[in-house]
């Protein structure tokens, strides 16, 4: 049995858009990217199993009948997908809600991080710039401070 | 016995119906929750019993004959799983009845918690059970679906950021899972576990090799391997107490679960057992580095959570029956003590204000209940000797040399040098949140440190509470700074007919909401703490009961080391052996 090459070619275009998609920042194309991408791998069930006619004893001859097991699943896999977009967005739209957008930010920690980085390399420009000679106890201190600082502030 | 074998899915999925019903009803709720997950735990230890003495246990859903219809399948591992998981989610309900009691019922949206809870419960016993490809996806769906609603529960800002993470790492790895399905039934045209074995031994093995990738980079994601562990310390530390403790104690060993079965069922061999090795030391390594460089209690337990799953892939990747059966003991010791930490977490939250360790300390004399609780759980997770953690890597490694080549001596190393990181990183937390002087603003801290008289006893971590909580003694506490009625109902919820909710001003804020009056959210204003003596309400004898009914649970995982590892070694040879399990769901006198 050979695939249908019209299906295959959906399936590939709704996964590159679908995980296009997920890449974003924003919670309602995320939404959309997940949509897409369920819908991609439906359909790959779908091919998976064989087409032909309604699978009722006394309709269709035996060796025709399509597969109805891969349409069972895939009633199953679209409720669940239903329910998790609708979760989805529901939180798109309390995340614009409460701060005004549905983009995702990064995580607290990793700001943290960032800022902590950005202040350290900020206060070594200024030292070079000062004295390249006494670098050590200077930036020890200097990093405490940026330390503290951007504990305090998060 | 096999009627028993759907029950640990139907009752909790019964009883999240009834509670929904009953949401307006809040003692009527927790009492149907805990009586359901009480029998639920029963019916696990009979089925481990019966699949023990009898083999694999074996329902066909609907009556449809198994390779047709869907089967349940209660073999050892699964029983295991369910006995261990089945404790673990009473212990954390009945810590949860006990802070949801003590805070009042506001701020949070307690009539969907029981409910989600329930079908969290499903989901990871149908995983559990599922002999079959379509329905082990089921199964991961309902418990991620009830996991997004408690880990997002309150619906606060700091949590809808860390759930969007989870809701989306999630829905990927599910859509991962589905194509793999997809692609494994048009390879063979089954999705029977038991008829999946014989076919894909049929099939070239490359398209093998392709499918056995699929689900394993699926499984990866769920269980927090290494390349793909980064979601998990982004989300789990910002959902309440117990609800972070049951999902690292559950849901990423559903995944290691699920690699487990289909490494050895459907894929046996060890092709990508290499591989295995490789991943089990990157993600030993760098989740305990990972776990060394936190400042905070929650976010270092999430990485050593991350660190230990490679422990259990080293066993998955040794492929003989000694590692498999240390994974498997490894497992439920790693469930019990992941919970137990996070629980006791939660403790320390609510008698500190925070999980920082900058502004923790001297919780070892103040709350000397609350650092036992600690204490025990840390060292076991280390593995120091009369601890199951000791006696689960032990016979990780042993199984590792005796395995041999340099691989595997490397991941032994690798796992000897996380074992002593682990050690450091709670000892770490030890130092600084039990050990050392508090800090001067810390809540109910001694007035002055040369005067020890003076240190208030917290009546409910005081230890004549935990042994009798009418013994409550009488509280000293001079700078308690509470409103007096706020110390007289909560002590009162010793006696278990006493629901009366706290008098408290609901604060929307979640931080707030768990911290004592007075002390400032932990995470928003950490610049403005008000100073001065600030007073911590006490612990509720519940919470601290069920955390003390963990940690004695892993202290037993010693006592009954001999015939746990019985039954691992059981459970073991069945999952090497192939033959019990498949010939319990495909020959029809397999059906008993």
């Amino acid at each position: 049995m050979s695939p249908n090459l019209v299906l295959v070619v959906v399936i590939g275009v709704l996964s590159a858009a679908g995980v296009t998609l997920l890449l974003e920042r924003s919670l309602t194309r995320v939404v959309l990217g997940v949509i897409l991408l369920g819908n991609a791998a439906n359909l790959l069930i779908l091919v998976a199993g064989r087409a032909g006619g309604a699978p009722i004893v006394g309709v269709t001859p035996e060796g025709e009948m399509s597969d109805p097991l891969p349409q069972a699943m895939v009633l199953t896999a679209i409720v669940i997908t239903l329910g998790m977009t609708a979760f989805l967005l529901a939180m798109a739209y309390r995340s614009w809600l409460l701060l005004g957008h549905d983009e995702v930010q990064d995580d607290l920690e990793d700001r943290r991080i960032v800022e902590r980085a950005l202040a350290d390399e900020a206060q070594n420009a200024a030292d070079r710039g000062d004295d390249a000679g006494d670098g050590d106890p200077d930036d020890a201190v200097a990093s405490a401070a940026a330390f503290g600082t951007v504990g305090r502030n998060a | 016995m096999t009627y028993l074998v759907p029950l640990p899915v139907v009752l909790p999925l019964l009883g999240a119906a009834l509670t929904l019903m009953l949401a307006r009803r809040p003692r009527a709720q927790r009492a149907i929750s805990v009586a359901v997950l009480a029998v639920t735990f029963a019916v696990a230890l009979a089925l481990l019993v019966a699949a023990h003495r009898h083999g694999p246990q074996v329902v066909a859903v609907g009556g449809w004959p198994a390779p047709l219809g869907i089967v349940l399948v209660a073999d050892q591992l699964a029983a295991l799983m369910l006995v261990v998981s089945t404790a673990v989610t009473l212990c954390v309900l009945l810590y949860s009845i006990g802070e949801g009691r003590a805070d009042g019922d506001e701020g949070t949206p307690i009539a969907i918690y029981h409910p989600s809870y329930l079908i969290l419960t499903a989901g990871v016993t149908n995983a559990f059970l599922s002999g079959d490809l379509f329905n082990l996806y089921v199964g991961f769906e309902i418990l991620l679906a009830a996991s997004f609603v408690l880990l997002t529960l309150g619906g606060t800002e700091v949590r809808i950021r860390a759930g969007t993470t989870y809701v989306v790492v999630s829905l990927l790895s599910s859509v991962i899972f589905l194509v793999a399905i997809g692609l494994v039934y048009a390879a063979t045209g089954t999705l029977n576990l038991a008829q999946l074995a014989g076919r894909l031994d049929a099939l070239p093995d490359d398209l093998r090799l392709v499918l056995q990738l699929m689900l394993l980079l699926a499984f990866g994601i769920k269980a927090a391997v290494f390349p793909l562990s980064a979601w998990l310390p982004d989300s789990y530390p910002t959902a309440p107490a117990p609800v972070t403790a049951v999902f690292a104690g559950l849901l990423t060993k559903v995944g290691v679960y699920a690699i487990i079965r289909t490494e050895t069922l459907l894929f046996p061999g060890g092709r990508v057992a290499d591989g295995l090795m490789v991943v089990a030391l990157l993600t030993m390594v760098v989740g305990i580095l990972g776990a060394v460089a936190q400042s905070d209690i929650k976010r270092m337990l999430s990485f050593t959570l991350i660190s230990h799953i490679g422990y259990l892939i080293f066993g998955v990747a040794l492929t003989t029956v000694a590692g498999l059966a240390s994974a498997i003991y490894y497992v439920v010791h790693h469930i019990t003590i992941q919970t137990t930490l996070f629980l006791a977490t939660g403790l320390v939250e609510r008698r500190g204000g925070s999980t920082n360790l900058e502004r923790l300390g001297g919780l070892a004399r103040i709350a000397p209940v609350l650092a036992v609780l600690f204490f025990l759980p840390a060292l076991n997770l280390a593995g120091i000797p009369p601890f199951s953690g000791f006696l689960g890597k032990l016979g990780l490694l042993q199984a590792g040399v005796a395995v041999g080549g340099w691989l595997a001596w490397a991941v032994v190393a690798g796992g000897t040098l996380t074992s002593l990181l682990t050690l450091y990183a709670v000892m770490r937390v030890w130092n600084l949140a039990f050990w050392r002087k508090p800090p001067p603003d810390f809540p109910d801290a001694p007035p002055a440190p040369t005067d020890p008289g003076a240190a208030p006893a917290d009546p409910a971590l005081a230890p004549g509470a935990v042994a009798g909580p009418s013994s409550a003694p009488v509280d000293p506490a001079p700078p308690r700074s509470a409103p007096g009625p706020a110390a007289v109902p909560a002590r009162s919820t010793a006696a278990v007919a006493a629901a009366a909710p706290s008098p408290r001003s609901a604060p929307a804020d979640e931080p707030s909401r768990r911290s004592a009056p007075g002390v400032p959210p932990a995470d928003a204003a950490s610049t403005e703490r008000s100073a001065g003596p600030v007073a911590a309400e006490p612990t509720p004898p519940l919470m601290v009961g069920a955390t003390l009914a963990l940690v004695v649970l892993g202290l037993a995982l010693t006592l009954v080391a001999g015939p746990l590892f019985d039954v691992s070694t059981g459970a073991a040879h069945d999952l090497t052996d192939r033959v019990p399990y498949i010939d319990a769901i495909l020959s029809p006198e397999g059906v008993r």
